[in-house]
C-alpha cells in the first residue's frame, strides 16, 4: 500500500522524509537540546499532575489578567529564539571575512534573517505590547474584564498557533528565504518553490486574525468598560496609548490580511496580482505591505511611549506634565503613521512629487514626537527621582531613542535615503528605535507591573546587571552598523570582500555577545526573583507609591480585580484617593458577575493551525476537514447561552478578609 | 433562559443605544435605492450622455449618495447610537479608506508614468 | 452608565467625602459591547475591501491583451444581481421589524426570504463566474481578471458566511425564540447583511458599470 506514490501524495501532500532538515548539523542539534527540552517539560508537568490545572486554570481561562501573563510568557519564550538568530547572524558576518564562507550556508543564512525579523516583530513585540495592555489597561480603567473575555482567549491562542507555525517550519521543511516582508517576486512560486514563504503566510494570517480581534476587544473594553467618572481626558496615558494603539491594529492588519491573501492566491491558484507578466505588479504588493507596515511600528512603539509616561510621572513623584499634549500628540502621532508609508521605499521610483509629500509627512512625525521627548523631561524637572529599574529603563530610553529618530529623519529625506536605502544604516536605525523605543519601554512595563502581576518585586541586582549589558551592548552592536551603513554596506550580507569592514564587524559581534549577557541576567533575575519572593513581597498592592487605578487593588489582584468599581475623580485616580484619606471598604460585598473558562478558543486556534500546516504542505483532506471542524466548533459555541457565573458574595468576604489580614501583618 | 434583571437591563442600556428602523424608513430607504440603482445603470446601458468621463462622474456621484441612504436608512446611522463612538469609528475609517485608496492609486500611477519604458527616448529631458 | 452616576450623587450627597466606589453596583449587561464590537469589526472589513478596491483600481486596466470587462459583462444580469440583494436588504428590514413585535412565525418567514434571495444572488454569481471561466477569462489569465474574481468574490464569500450565519440563527431562533442574545445576534447580522448592500453598491460602480465605460 506504501509503495503508491500517488497514494502517499494524497496522504501526505508533499511532505516526505527529505523534508526534514537533516543535512543541517545546526538544525538537527538545536532540534536534539529543544527535543530534550520538551521532553523534559512535559514529563515534569506529568509527574506533577499539572495538565488539569493547567487547562482548567490557563488554558482555557478568559481572565484578562492570566491572558496577559501568557502572552508575556510567549513573547518571552520567543525573545530567546530570535536572539538566537540574531547573535548567529553576528556570528556569521564577523567570520566571513578573507575568503572564508563563514559557518552559515546562504540556503540557512537566508532563513535565520528572515525569521529573526519574523520573530522579533511578529512573535515577540506584538505578544509583549499586547499582553501588558491586556494585564494594565482593564485594571487602569477599573474594568472586571475586556469586553469579549471569550474572544480574548481565541486571539491569544491565534497568537501561539502562528508562533507554533514558524517554530515548526525550524524542524519541518525550511522558513522562507525573503527577507521579513517577503517581497515578491521572490517570494512568487517561481523564485521560491518551497514551503518557506507558505510557513510565512500562514503563520502570519493565523496570528493576525488573532491580532486583529484582539484589537477590536481592548476598544471595546476601553470605550466602554471604564470606571464612572473616568472620561476620555481623565484615562491614563497608557490606556490612552493603548486606546491608539489598537485602533491602529484594527486600522491595519486587514491591510496585511488581504496582502498575504493575495499573495497566496498567487502561489495557491496562480493568479497574476505580484507577478512580472499578465499584468501584475511587484510593486503594488510593496505598496500594500507597507500601508500595513508603518503603522505596525507605532502599533509597538505607541504602547511603550504609555509606559514612560506612567513610569516617568511615578517615580518623579509628580503629575505628568502635559497630559493634554501627550494625549494629542498621541492622537496625531496615530494618523500621521497612516500617511507615510511610501517613505519604505523612496527608491520605488514614484517621482519628486510622491516622494517629496512622504519625506515631508514623515518629517512632520517627529514634532509630536519631540513634543512627547520634552513632557517627559519636564516631568522628571524638579521631581523627586527615584532610580528604580523601569526608571532607569525609561532614561536610557531618551538618550537611545533620540539618537534613533533623529537619523529616522535622515532618512526621511529622500536623495539621503536613496544613498541609505537597504544599508545597514537602516538596520541600525530600526533596532535604534525597536531596541530602544520598544524593547526598553517593554523592559520597563515589565519591572514596573511584575509585582502587581505576582504579589513580589523583581531583584533589583541582576535586573540592573541586565540593564547595562543590555544598553553598553545595544551600542556596542548598533553603531558600528551606523557607519558599515554609511560606508555602503548592504544588509542581509552573507560573506563579504574587504577586509578593513571586518572589525566593525567584530565590535557588532561583542555588543551582540553582551547583549546575550544582559538577557542571561533577566532571566537570572526571574529566577532569583522567585526564590527570594518571600523578601521582595508586596502586601499592599502599591508598591511604588503609584498614581493610577490598577495600584489600588490587591497584588495580585483577585479574579474580579475590584470588590467594588471604583469612582474616578481625577487623572491620577489612586493617588487622588490616598491623598483624600480613602479607605477599602471592609462590608457590604455583593456576588460578582463573571465570564465561565471556556475551552473553545483553544480548540478552534489549534484547528486553524492545523489548517495552515495542511495547506503549507498540500495535504488537502486535512485543510478541509479543519476548516470543516473551525465551522462546526464556531457554530457549536453559539449554541452556549450560558457563558457567565456570580462570584458568591461569601467568597468575595473571604478573598478581601485575607487581603485585610495581608495588609495588618505587612504593616507590623 | 436568563434572569429578570438581565432583561431589565438589556432594555435600559441596549435598547436606547441601538436605534432601529421603521416600516416608513425602510421602504423610503428601499424605494430611493432602487431609484438610485436604476439610474446609474440606465446611463451606462442607453449611453444618454456622450462623454464617458461625465457618465462616469455622475454614476460615481450616485453611488456616494446610494451609500448614504443605504448608511441611514438601513444601518441606521446617526451621531447618537453608543455616544457617538460608531459614527467616530465610521469617520475614522472612511479616512483610512480614503487615504490607502488615493494614496495607492496616486503612487502606483506616478510609479507607472516614471518607470514604464517610454517609447520615444528622445523627448526624455 | 447614567445608573452609576445617579447612585453616585446619592452616595456623595450623604457625606461629605466624596465616594470611591460604586455602592450600589449592576452588572454590565450581558452583549454591553456586542453592537459596538461588532460594528468596529465592520470597519476593518471595510478595509478589506478598500484594498481589494485599490487593488483593483491599479490592476483592473491590465488586461495583458486578453477579456475587457465590454468583452464579459452583462449589465443585465448584475441589474437582476442588484436587485436581488436590494430584495434581500427590504426583507431583512421586514424581519427585524417583526422581531421587534415579537413575532417568531413572521420573523423566521421573512429570515428564509431574505436567504432565499441571498441564495438566488449567490447562484446568479456562480452562473457569470462558470461562464466567464468557460469562455476563458479565467482569475489565472489577467491581473484584471485576477482582482476582479478576487473582489467580486470575497464579496460572495462574505454573503456566503451570512447565509450560513442566516440559517444558524434560524434554528436558534426556533429553538430558544426571540430572546434577547438572539435578538442581538440577529441585530448583528443585520448589520453584517446591510454592511455588504453597501460594499455591493461600490462593486456593481467601480467594476462593472465603469468597467463597461472604460
Amino acid at each position: 500500500m506504501f509503495d503508491n506514490p500517488a497514494l502517499i501524495k494524497a496522504i501526505f501532500g508533499r511532505l516526505t522524509l527529505e523534508s526534514l532538515p537533516l543535512h543541517e548539523p545546526i538544525v538537527v542539534g538545536t532540534f536534539a537540546v529543544v527535543a530534550l527540552g520538551g521532553v523534559a517539560l512535559f514529563g515534569a508537568v506529568t509527574y506533577f499532575k499539572l495538565w488539569g490545572y493547567l487547562w482548567r486554570e490557563w488554558f482555557t481561562t478568559v481572565d484578562h489578567k492570566r491572558i496577559g501573563i501568557m502572552y508575556m510568557i510567549l513573547g518571552i519564550v520567543m525573545l530567546l529564539r530570535g536572539f538566537a538568530d540574531a547573535i548567529m547572524m553576528r556570528g556569521q558576518q564577523m567570520l566571513a571575512f578573507n575568503g572564508s564562507e563563514g559557518y552559515l550556508n546562504a540556503h540557512h543564512y537566508d532563513q535565520i534573517f528572515t525569521a529573526h525579523g519574523v520573530i522579533m516583530i511578529f512573535f515577540v513585540a506584538m505578544p509583549l505590547v499586547t499582553g501588558l495592555m491586556n494585564y494594565v489597561v482593564p485594571l487602569q480603567i477599573g474594568a472586571r474584564d475586556v469586553s469579549f473575555p471569550f474572544l480574548n482567549n481565541f486571539s491569544f491562542w491565534m497568537t501561539v498557533g502562528g508562533a507554533v507555525l514558524v517554530m515548526a517550519s525550524l524542524f519541518i521543511g525550511e522558513f522562507a528565504r525573503t527577507g521579513w516582508l517577503a517581497y515578491p517576486p521572490l517570494s512568487n512560486l517561481g523564485y521560491s518553490p518551497d514551503v518557506g514563504v507558505d510557513y510565512y503566510i500562514w503563520a502570519l494570517q493565523v496570528a493576525g486574525i488573532g491580532t486583529t480581534l484582539s484589537g477590536i476587544n481592548l476598544i471595546c473594553t476601553i470605550v466602554k468598560l471604564r470606571a464612572p467618572g473616568m472620561t476620555m481626558m481623565k484615562m491614563p496615558v497608557f490606556t490612552w496609548t493603548s486606546l491608539c494603539t489598537n485602533v491602529l491594529i484594527v486600522a491595519s492588519f486587514p491591510v496585511l490580511t488581504v496582502v498575504l491573501a493575495l499573495l497566496s492566491l498567487d502561489r495557491y491558484v496562480g493568479t497574476n496580482f505580484f507577478t512580472n507578466d499578465f499584468g501584475g505588479s511587484p510593486m503594488m504588493y510593496v505598496n500594500l505591505i507597507w500601508i500595513w507596515g508603518h503603522p505596525e511600528v507605532y502599533i509597538l512603539v505607541l504602547p511603550a511611549f504609555g509606559i514612560f509616561s506612567e513610569v516617568t510621572s511615578t517615580f518623579s513623584g509628580k503629575r505628568l506634565f502635559g497630559y493634554t499634549s501627550m494625549v494629542y500628540a498621541t492622537v496625531v502621532i496615530t494618523i500621521l503613521s497612516y500617511l507615510v508609508w511610501l517613505h519604505h521605499f523612496f527608491t520605488m521610483g514614484s517621482g519628486a512629487s510622491v516622494n517629496s509629500f512622504f519625506g515631508i509627512t514623515t518629517m512632520i512625525i517627529s514634532i509630536p514626537t519631540g513634543a512627547k521627548m520634552f513632557n517627559w523631561l519636564f516631568t522628571m524637572y524638579r521631581g523627586r527621582i527615584r532610580f528604580e529599574l523601569p526608571m532607569m529603563w525609561t532614561i536610557a530610553f531618551m538618550l537611545t531613542f533620540v539618537i534613533g529618530g533623529m537619523t529616522g529623519v535622515l532618512l526621511a529625506v529622500p536623495p539621503a535615503d536613496f544613498v541609505l536605502h537597504n544599508s545597514l544604516f537602516l538596520v541600525a536605525h530600526f533596532h535604534n528605535v525597536i531596541i530602544g523605543g520598544v524593547l526598553f519601554g517593554l523592559f520597563a512595563g515589565i519591572g514596573y507591573w511584575f509585582p502587581k502581576a505576582f504579589g513580589f518585586r523583581l531583584d533589583p541586582f541582576w535586573g540592573k546587571l541586565s540593564f547595562w549589558f543590555w544598553v553598553t551592548g545595544f551600542f556596542f552592536a548598533f553603531m558600528p552598523l551606523y557607519v558599515l551603513g554609511l560606508m555602503g554596506v548592504t544588509r542581509r550580507l552573507r560573506v563579504f570582500d574587504d577586509p578593513s569592514l571586518q572589525i566593525w564587524f567584530i565590535i557588532a559581534g561583542f555588543g551582540a555577545f553582551l547583549i546575550l549577557l544582559g538577557i542571561g541576567c533577566m532571566l537570572m533575575q526571574f529566577a532569583v526573583s522567585f526564590l527570594r519572593r518571600e523578601q521582595l513581597r508586596d502586601v499592599t498592592g502599591d508598591p511604588w507609591n503609584g498614581r493610577t487605578l490598577e495600584w489600588a487593588t490587591s497584588s495580585p489582584p483577585p479574579d474580579y480585580n475590584f470588590a467594588f468599581t471604583p469612582v474616578v475623580y481625577d487623572n491620577d485616580a489612586w493617588f487622588d484617593m490616598k491623598r483624600r484619606g480613602y479607605s477599602r471598604p471592609l462590608t457590604g460585598f455583593k456576588p460578582i458577575h463573571m465570564p465561565s473558562n471556556t475551552g473553545t478558543g483553544i480548540i478552534l486556534a489549534g484547528l486553524a493551525t492545523a489548517m495552515g500546516f495542511a495547506l503549507i504542505w498540500y495535504i488537502w483532506w486535512l485543510a478541509a476537514l479543519c476548516v470543516i471542524g473551525l465551522f462546526v466548533v464556531a457554530i457549536g459555541h453559539t449554541f452556549n447561552y450560558h457563558r457567565d457565573f456570580d462570584i458568591p458574595a461569601d467568597e468575595v468576604v473571604r478573598v478581601e478578609e485575607a487581603r485585610t489580614r495581608l495588609i495588618a501583618a505587612g504593616a507590623k | 433562559m436568563k434572569s429578570d434583571t438581565h432583561a431589565l437591563h438589556a432594555d435600559a442600556h441596549g435598547h436606547d443605544t441601538a436605534s432601529h428602523g421603521t416600516l416608513s424608513s425602510y421602504l423610503i430607504g428601499f424605494g430611493l435605492s432602487v431609484v438610485l440603482t436604476a439610474i446609474p445603470f440606465w446611463l451606462v446601458m442607453s449611453g444618454v450622455i456622450a462623454s464617458k468621463a461625465a457618465t462616469a462622474i455622475v454614476v460615481m456621484l450616485f453611488a456616494v449618495v446610494q451609500i448614504v441612504v443605504h448608511m441611514i436608512y438601513f444601518l441606521h446611522m446617526n451621531t447618537r447610537s453608543e455616544n457617538g463612538w460608531t459614527m467616530m469609528a465610521l469617520i475614522f475609517t472612511v479616512i483610512m479608506v480614503v487615504i490607502a485608496l488615493t494614496g495607492s492609486l496616486w503612487v502606483m500611477h506616478h510609479l507607472n508614468i516614471n518607470m514604464m519604458p517610454v517609447h520615444n527616448m528622445s523627448q526624455m529631458p | 452608565m447614567t445608573v452609576q452616576t445617579m447612585n453616585i450623587a446619592a452616595g456623595s450627597s450623604e457625606t461629605s467625602q466624596p465616594v470611591f466606589h460604586v455602592l450600589d453596583e449592576h452588572a454590565h449587561p450581558e452583549g454591553y459591547s456586542t453592537s459596538l464590537g461588532f460594528w468596529i469589526y465592520l470597519m476593518s472589513d471595510c478595509l478589506i475591501f478598500a484594498m481589494l478596491f485599490a487593488v483593483f483600481g491599479v490592476l483592473g486596466g491590465n488586461y495583458a491583451a486578453g477579456p475587457a470587462p465590454k468583452d464579459l459583462f452583462d449589465l443585465k444580469l448584475v441589474a437582476v444581481n442588484t436587485s436581488m440583494l436590494l430584495l434581500s436588504s427590504i426583507t431583512y428590514g421586514f424581519a427585524m421589524l417583526t422581531m421587534e413585535k415579537s413575532q417568531v412565525r413572521a420573523t423566521q418567514m421573512w429570515l428564509a426570504i431574505t436567504g432565499l434571495f441571498g441564495l438566488a444572488f449567490i447562484g446568479i454569481e456562480l452562473t457569470e463566474f462558470a461562464h466567464m471561466i468557460h469562455e476563458g477569462a479565467t482569475p489565472q489569465r489577467s491581473a484584471f481578471l485576477s482582482s476582479f474574481f478576487t473582489l467580486v468574490g470575497t464579496h460572495g464569500l462574505h454573503v456566503s458566511f451570512g447565509l450560513v450565519w442566516l440559517v444558524t440563527l434560524m434554528v436558534q431562533v426556533a429553538r430558544y425564540g426571540l430572546i434577547e442574545a438572539n435578538r442581538r445576534r440577529l441585530m448583528c447580522l443585520s448589520m453584517f447583511w446591510h454592511f455588504l448592500d453597501v460594499v455591493w453598491i461600490g462593486v456593481f460602480t467601480f467594476v462593472y458599470l465603469l468597467g463597461m465605460l472604460r
